[in-house]
C-alpha cells in the first residue's frame, strides 16, 4: 500500500449512508468527513441515533443489509474503500483495519474457545501451523493482561467476564497489527472500574504499536480523556470538531455546548445540566429523540418553571430534628442455592432528604430498592416507615397497606416499565384508581393531566401507547405515575440510565424540582456517581451486598475514607483534556 | 377503540393480502361448516351403485366413490364434523393450558421448575402414540378423539403461557402495577394475561391447523369417527384402497381439502399476530 | 475432562427427568388394560367362546382379584421380567412380536430422518445465505406447505403417481417383493443384511420398496427442519459474533461454516429430536399406507381387533425409544455445545 507523504491514514470525504426501512429510505450518515492520522486517537461523540457506529460500520464495510453507501469517499492509504472488492475488503479487515465492539460477550462465538478464536485471526492473515496459532494467541491474551492467560487459552466466552472478554477482542483486533483500530463503545456496559482498566489497556497498546484508533462513544468524558481530536455529531453530521480541551472549554456549536452542558462533571450542579432549561434545549433534545423514535410527528415539550439557580436552597438539608422517614435495620436477602445479595445493610432517609445508593452491577442496589418498595420481601431485618414496621406485612399483601400510596418507584428503563397495552393515560391512571380509589371521570381526568403537566409530558400525548413515545416521554410517564399519588418516599432505580446524556439532564431537573414542590424523599440508585452527588445530600456506597462507606455527599466525594469508595470515584471521567495519558 | 382496531385490521390485511385470502378462506370454512348440509347438491350417505367410481365430472365435480356417493358433497358436509373436533379439542387446551402455564410461569419456583420439565419430556413423546393409545382406552368414540386431541396439544399451550408470562414476570410494568396496588392474582389477570392472549390466538390458529391433521389421522387409521359419516379422515381411508387402480380423486380431493384448511388457519395465524400487536399500529 | 464429566452430569440429569414420565407411561398403559371396556380376563383368556372357569382362572392368575396397587406392582414386575403378555391376533408373545418387527420400523424411520436432515440443512442454509431470492421463496413456500398435508395423502399420492402413473415404483407393500427372498437374519435392517450377505439385487428390492414410504415420511419433517435451519441460520449470520469473524477477515467460507453453520446446527439438534420422536407417531400412518411390517401396524391391527396386549407393548416400547432418542440428543448437546454446563 502506497501512502503520499503527509496524507492522513483514513480520509472520510462528504460520507452518506442510507438505509432501506419499511417507511422508506432513511438517511442516517448526511455529508460526514473526518480523518485520522497515522497513530492519532480521534473520538467521535454523539448521543444515539447521531450516526456514530454507523460511520464507523460504513468505514468497516460491514453495514446491515438493508444500509448502504450512497455517496462520498472513504480513503484509507490512498485507496478508497467505497469501491473495493469483497476480497481486498476480507484482506483489508483485521490486517488493516480491525474492530471492537461494544457487548464483547456477543462478539464473541459462543462454541469456540478463546485461543481457537485468536488463532482464527491470525491464521485469516498469515499461513501458519495450527501450533504456533496458539502460540501467537498466548502471546496476545499476555499483550492484554490477561491473569492466567495458559488456562484461558481454552476457555470459552461464557467462562469469561464481560471485561475480559473485551480484552479477548482487543487480542484478536490487535493480532495482524493493523494500522487502524475502530473501537465502537468498547467500555458501555461494563462496570466503571472495568472500563478504566481496559481503556487504559486500549490506550496503551495503539500508543505502544503506533496504532491509529477511532473512540466512538457516547461519553464525552470518556473521549476527553483518551483521545487528542474529537468530532462531535448530531443527527448524522458532524456538528464541530477540536482538540478536547478547546471543545469542552470553549464549544462553538449550539449542540455542544448543550452536550458537553448536560455531562456531569466533578461540580456541575443539577441547574448546570442545561442552563436553558426550560426552552430550546430540552424541546430540541426529545424533538430529535422523538424523529428517531417512533414518534410521527415532531413533538415539543416545555417544562414549566426553570429550577431557582440558588446552590444554597439546593442544597438545603432537612432541618435538624426532622424525624426519620425511612429506617432500615440489618437487612438481609437470601436467594435460593444460598446466594446473599444483600448482606446485613442499615441506613435511614429523613423526610425531604435525598440519599444515594451508589455500586457496581450485582452490589445488590437493584434488590435494596425492591425490598424498600415492598415489592420482595427481606429474609432478615426491619423496615420502618415513618416509625411503623412495614416488614411485617408480606410483600404479597402490602397492596392492601394505607402506606403502599406513600411509597412508590420509578423504573430503569423507560420502555419495560410501561404496560405495552395501556396509553399514557391509562398509565399514570392506574394507581389513582387502584390506591385512590377514583372513578372515571372530570375529577380524574383532572388529576392524571396535572401529574402529566408537572413531569413535562404534553396532555396531547396521553392518548399514546408506549411504543408512539420516545424514550424520554416514556420516562415522563413512569414518572408522572410514580408522583400520582403524592408519594412520601419516591424510590429512583436507575432512573436515567437508559436515556441519552441531553435527556438525562432535563429528567434530573425534573425529579429535582418535583422533590422540593412535594418535599419528596428520596431513595437514589444508581452507578453513575456524578449524578448521585449532585442529586442527593448523602450517599451510600455498596459491594457486593453489603455497606462499605455511607456519608455526606460533599464529604463522601471529597474525600472517600474506603478503598472501594476512593478506586469507584478515580474511575469516573470528567470532563477536561487527556489527563491520564 | 374498536373502531381504530377495525380500522388497524383492514390496514393491515390490504398490506398483506396472503393473510386476506387466509382469513377469507377460513371465514368460507366456518360457513361452509354451518350451513353446509343445506347446500350439497347431492345426499351425501346415500349410495347409488349405478354411479360408482365415476371421475370428476360437471355432475360429480369431485366424482364418486365405490359406493356411487358423490364427493364434493360429502367433502363439504364433512367440514362441520373435523372444525367441530379440532375447535372443541383446541379450545379446551387452550383454557387449561393458559391458567395452568400462566400460574406456573408467575410463581415461578420449584412447581414451576417440575411442571416446566414434565411438559418438556412430555413434548418429546410421541403424542400420536398417545393419543391413539387414549383413544383405545377411553373407548372409539368422536368425543374421545376430543379429549384425546386435547390432551395432547396441551404441553404446547402450557409451555407457551409459562414461557410468555415468565418473560414478563420481572418487567418493570409488572412490578409497577405492584406498586400501584394491585394484588398478584389482578397482576396476573389484568396485566400479564391481556399481554400474553394475542401470542396464543396466534398460537391457536397454527395449533387448529395441526389438531384437524391429527384427528384426521385417528380416523384414518379406524379411530373416531365410523363410516358412512363424511370425515376427511375416513374418506382418505376409504379412498385408499383405490389409489392403485388409479382412482386418485376419492383421496386428492378430501386431502386437498385437509391440506387447504390447515393452510388457511396457518396463514391466518401468522396474519393474526401482526394485526393483534399494537407495535405494529401507526 | 470437566466439559464430559457436566456432560454426564447433564445426561444423567435428564435421563432420570424422564423416569416420571417413563413411570407416567407405564401407569398410563397399566389403566389402559384395566378401563378396557369389558373384562380384561376374557380378553385374554382363548377367545370370547372361552368358559366361565377359564376365565375365572385366568383372572386369578392375572391377579385381578386383588387390589388396585397390588395389581400394579405386580404388572411393573411383568414388564421388568419382560413379560408383555401375548397376541390375540398372532397367538405369540408380544415381546417376541414386537423384536421381529421393530427393525423394519427403525429402518423406515431412520432412512426418512437421513433424507429429510439431507435435504433440509441443505435447503435451510441456502435460504438463509440468500435472504429474499428465489430459493429463499421457494424454502419458505415449501415449509408452509409442508406442514399442511396429511402424510397419509402424501403417501398415497406418492403411490399413484410412482406406482400407477409411472410404473417406476414397485408395489406399495411390505419390505421385499415376493420374488426375492430375504437375507440372512443379521440386524433386521434389510439393506445391511443384503449388504452383509453381498446379495444386491434384493438390496436393490428392498431399497425401492423402501423408497416411497421414507420419502413420504421425510415429506412431513423436512418443513419443521428446513424452518428451523433457516431461522438459525439467519440468527446467528446477524449475530454480533459473525460481524466479528468478518471484521477480522477470516475467510467467507469459515464465517459460514465454522462461525455460523455450527452454532445454527444447536437448534436443528433439539428439534431434530422433536421431529424424531413425532416420525415414530407417523410411523402408524405410514405403515398402514403402504402394508409396511413394523411396530406401528402390528400395533394398530392389534387396536382394531381389540388386542390389547400389543398395543401396550407398542406403547412401552415408544415410551422407551424416546427415552433413549432424548438422552442421545442430550449428550449430543453436550458435546456440541459447551455452555450446558451453565444450566
Amino acid at each position: 500500500m502506497t501512502m503520499a507523504e503527509g496524507e492522513p491514514l483514513l480520509a472520510i470525504e462528504d460520507l452518506h449512508v442510507t438505509f432501506s426501512t419499511r417507511r422508506g429510505l432513511v438517511e442516517a450518515v448526511r455529508g460526514v468527513s473526518f480523518s485520522v492520522a497515522a497513530g492519532e486517537t480521534l473520538g467521535v461523540v454523539g448521543e444515539s441515533g447521531s450516526g456514530k457506529s454507523v460511520t464507523a460500520f460504513a468505514v468497516t464495510r460491514l453495514l446491515d443489509a438493508s444500509g448502504r453507501i450512497s455517496g462520498g469517499r472513504i480513503r484509507f492509504g490512498g485507496e478508497d474503500i467505497t469501491k473495493a472488492s469483497s476480497k481486498q475488503l476480507q484482506r483489508l479487515h483485521g490486517a488493516a483495519i480491525s474492530m471492537i465492539f461494544q457487548n464483547p460477550r456477543g462478539a464473541l462465538n459462543p462454541i469456540r474457545t478463546v485461543g481457537q478464536q485468536i488463532a482464527d485471526a491470525i491464521m485469516a492473515h498469515e499461513p501458519i501451523s495450527a501450533g504456533e496459532g496458539r502460540a501467537r494467541a498466548l502471546d496476545l491474551l499476555k499483550a492484554v493482561l490477561i491473569r492466567d492467560p495458559d488456562k484461558r487459552l481454552d476457555a470459552y466466552p461464557h467462562e469469561l467476564s464481560g471485561g475480559m472478554c473485551q480484552r479477548v477482542m482487543i487480542a484478536m483486533a490487535i493480532a495482524c497489527a493493523p494500522k487502524l483500530l475502530i473501537a465502537d463503545e468498547p467500555t458501555t456496559g461494563l462496570d466503571v472500574t472495568t472500563q478504566k482498566t481496559v481503556m487504559d489497556l486500549l490506550a496503551r497498546i495503539t500508543a505502544e504499536r503506533g496504532m491509529a484508533m477511532i473512540l466512538i462513544t457516547h461519553d464525552l468524558g470518556l473521549a476527553s480523556r483518551y483521545c487528542q481530536r474529537v468530532c462531535v455529531m448530531e443527527q448524522g453530521q458532524v456538528v464541530e470538531e477540536a482538540q478536547p480541551l478547546s471543545l469542552f472549554s470553549a464549544p462553538q456549536h449550539a449542540y455542544t455546548r448543550r452536550l458537553v452542558a448536560a455531562s456531569p462533571t466533578a461540580t456541575s450542579t443539577i441547574a448546570d445540566l442545561a442552563p436553558d432549561a426550560g426552552d430550546g434545549a430540552s424541546r430540541h433534545c426529545e424533538r430529535s429523540e422523538a424523529i428517531q423514535g417512533t414518534s410521527s410527528e415532531p413533538v415539543w415539550i416545555a417544562s414549566s418553571a426553570a429550577p431557582p439557580r440558588n446552590d444554597e436552597e439546593r442544597r438545603a438539608k432537612p432541618m435538624p430534628g426532622t424525624p426519620l422517614l425511612l429506617e432500615v435495620q440489618n437487612l438481609v436477602k437470601r436467594y435460593d442455592r444460598g446466594v446473599v445479595a444483600v448482606n446485613d445493610v442499615s441506613f435511614s432517609i429523613k423526610a425531604g432528604e435525598s440519599l444515594g445508593l451508589v455500586g457496581e452491577s450485582g452490589c445488590g442496589k437493584s434488590t435494596i430498592s425492591r425490598l424498600v418498595c415492598r415489592l420482595i420481601d427481606a429474609s432478615e431485618g426491619e423496615i420502618l416507615f415513618d416509625g411503623q414496621a412495614i416488614g411485617t406485612l408480606p410483600a404479597r399483601d402490602f397492596h392492601r397497606s394505607p402506606l403502599r400510596k406513600d411509597i412508590q418507584i420509578v423504573f430503569q428503563d423507560p420502555t419495560d416499565s410501561l404496560n405495552p397495552r395501556f396509553n399514557a393515560f391509562d398509565c399514570i391512571a392506574h394507581p389513582l384508581r387502584r390506591l385512590l380509589s377514583m372513578k372515571d371521570g372530570a375529577a380524574l381526568t383532572a388529576r392524571v393531566s396535572e401529574c402529566a403537566e408537572r413531569a413535562g409530558l404534553p396532555s396531547e400525548l396521553l392518548e399514546r401507547f408506549p411504543h408512539q413515545l420516545s424514550g424520554g416521554q416514556k420516562a415522563r410517564v413512569g414518572i408522572a405515575r410514580a408522583i400520582a399519588c403524592r408519594p412520601r418516599l419516591l424510590i429512583l432505580d436507575e432512573p436515567t440510565a437508559a436515556l441519552d446524556v441531553s435527556v438525562q439532564a432535563v429528567i434530573l431537573q425534573l425529579l429535582d424540582r418535583l422533590r422540593r414542590e412535594d418535599d419528596l424523599a428520596l431513595l437514589f440508585v444508581s452507578h453513575d456517581l456524578n449524578v448521585v452527588r449532585m442529586m442527593c445530600e448523602r450517599t451510600v456506597v455498596m459491594q457486593n451486598g453489603a455497606i462499605v462507606e455511607q456519608g455526606e455527599s460533599l464529604a463522601l466525594f471529597a474525600a472517600p475514607q474506603t478503598d472501594y469508595a476512593r478506586t469507584l470515584l478515580e474511575a469516573v471521567l470528567h470532563l477536561g483534556g487527556p489527563t491520564a495519558r | 377503540m374498536t373502531s381504530a382496531t377495525l380500522r388497524h385490521t383492514v390496514w393491515i390485511l390490504r398490506g398483506n393480502p396472503v393473510t386476506a385470502v387466509a382469513a377469507a378462506g377460513a371465514f368460507i370454512l366456518c360457513v361452509l361448516a354451518v350451513i353446509g348440509p343445506w347446500i350439497v347438491p347431492f345426499d351425501p350417505i346415500a349410495s347409488d351403485v349405478a354411479n360408482a367410481l365415476k371421475p370428476p365430472s360437471a355432475t360429480y365435480w369431485a366424482g364418486t366413490d365405490q359406493l356411487g356417493r358423490d364427493v364434493f358433497s360429502r367433502l363439504i358436509v364433512a367440514a362441520r364434523l373435523d372444525l367441530a373436533i379440532a375447535a372443541s379439542a383446541v379450545s379446551l387446551s387452550f383454557v387449561l393450558g393458559a391458567v395452568v402455564g400462566a400460574l406456573c410461569g408467575y410463581t415461578g419456583g420449584r412447581l414451576d421448575r417440575y411442571v416446566g420439565r414434565f411438559v418438556d419430556v412430555l413434548m418429546a413423546f410421541p403424542l400420536f402414540v398417545l393419543a391413539m393409545a387414549m383413544v383405545a382406552a377411553l373407548g372409539n368414540r368422536v368425543e374421545n378423539i376430543v379429549i384425546a386431541t386435547a390432551i395432547i396439544n396441551l404441553p404446547f399451550y402450557i409451555r407457551f403461557a409459562r414461557a410468555e408470562v415468565n418473560v414478563r414476570r420481572n418487567a418493570g410494568w409488572v412490578e409497577a402495577a405492584r406498586a400501584c396496588g394491585d394484588s398478584h392474582v389482578s397482576v396476573v389477570l389484568r396485566f400479564l394475561l391481556p399481554n400474553v392472549l394475542p401470542a396464543m390466538a396466534v398460537q391457536v390458529s397454527l395449533n387448529l391447523g395441526w389438531a384437524i391433521l391429527n384427528a384426521a389421522g385417528l380416523s384414518f387409521i379406524g379411530l373416531g369417527v365410523s363410516a358412512p359419516t363424511p370425515e376427511w379422515g375416513i374418506m382418505v381411508a376409504e379412498g385408499a384402497r383405490f389409489i392403485s387402480t388409479g382412482k386418485w380423486w376419492l383421496v386428492a380431493f378430501p386431502g386437498l381439502a385437509l391440506m387447504l384448511t390447515v393452510l388457511c388457519f396457518n396463514l391466518l395465524g401468522d396474519g393474526l399476530r401482526d394485526i393483534l400487536d399494537p407495535r405494529m399500529r401507526t | 475432562m470437566s466439559h464430559l464429566s457436566t456432560t454426564a452430569k447433564r445426561a444423567g440429569w435428564r435421563f432420570a427427568s424422564s423416569l416420571p414420565a417413563l413411570f407416567g407411561v407405564l401407569v398410563f398403559t397399566f389403566l389402559l388394560m384395566r378401563v378396557l371396556p369389558g373384562d380384561p380376563a376374557v380378553f385374554f383368556a382363548s377367545g370370547p367362546s372361552a368358559g366361565k372357569e377359564e376365565i375365572e382362572m385366568i383372572r386369578k392368575q392375572m391377579g385381578l382379584d386383588k387390589p388396585v396397587p397390588e395389581q400394579l406392582l405386580r404388572y411393573l414386575g411383568d414388564i421388568g421380567s419382560g413379560n408383555l403378555g401375548r397376541s390375540l391376533t398372532t397367538g405369540q408373545p408380544v415381546l417376541a412380536d414386537l423384536k421381529s418387527r421393530l427393525p423394519a420400523s427403525l429402518e423406515l424411520t431412520f432412512t426418512a430422518l437421513l433424507i429429510a436432515l439431507l435435504t433440509a440443512i441443505p435447503l435451510g442454509v441456502a435460504a438463509a445465505l440468500r435472504q429474499g431470492s428465489g430459493i429463499d421463496h421457494l424454502v419458505r413456500f415449501i415449509c408452509a406447505l409442508g406442514v399442511c398435508v396429511p402424510t397419509f395423502v402424501s403417501g398415497l399420492l406418492l403411490i399413484y403417481a410412482f406406482y400407477y402413473l409411472l410404473g417406476i415404483a414397485p408395489d406399495p407393500t411390505g419390505r421385499v417383493d415376493i420374488f426375492t427372498s430375504p437375507p440372512p437374519l443379521v440386524t433386521g435392517f434389510l439393506l445391511i443384511d443384503f449388504a452383509v450377505a453381498g446379495d444386491w439385487e434384493g438390496w436393490g428390492a428392498a431399497a425401492s420398496q423402501l423408497v416411497l414410504p421414507a420419502f413420504t415420511m421425510a415429506l412431513f419433517v423436512v418443513a419443521p427442519l428446513a424452518r428451523i435451519t433457516r431461522a438459525a441460520m439467519l440468527a446467528s449470520l446477524g449475530s454480533d459474533f459473525v460481524r466479528t469473524a468478518r471484521s477480522l477477515g477470516l475467510p467467507p467460507a469459515k464465517v459460514v461454516v465454522t462461525y455460523a453453520l455450527r452454532n445454527a446446527l444447536l437448534p436443528v439438534l433439539t428439534i431434530a429430536g422433536i421431529v424424531f420422536s413425532t416420525m415414530l407417531g407417523a410411523n402408524v400412518l405410514v405403515e398402514k399406507v403402504f402394508s409396511w411390517p413394523g411396530v406401528a401396524s402390528y400395533a394398530l391391527d392389534a387396536l382394531l381387533a381389540s388386542d390389547y396386549a400389543p398395543v401396550q407393548g407398542f406403547v412401552l416400547l415408544m415410551a422407551s425409544i424416546f427415552v433413549v432418542v432424548n438422552l442421545t440428543v442430550d449428550v449430543l448437546y453436550g458435546i456440541a455445545d459447551p455452555r450446558v454446563s451453565v444450566e
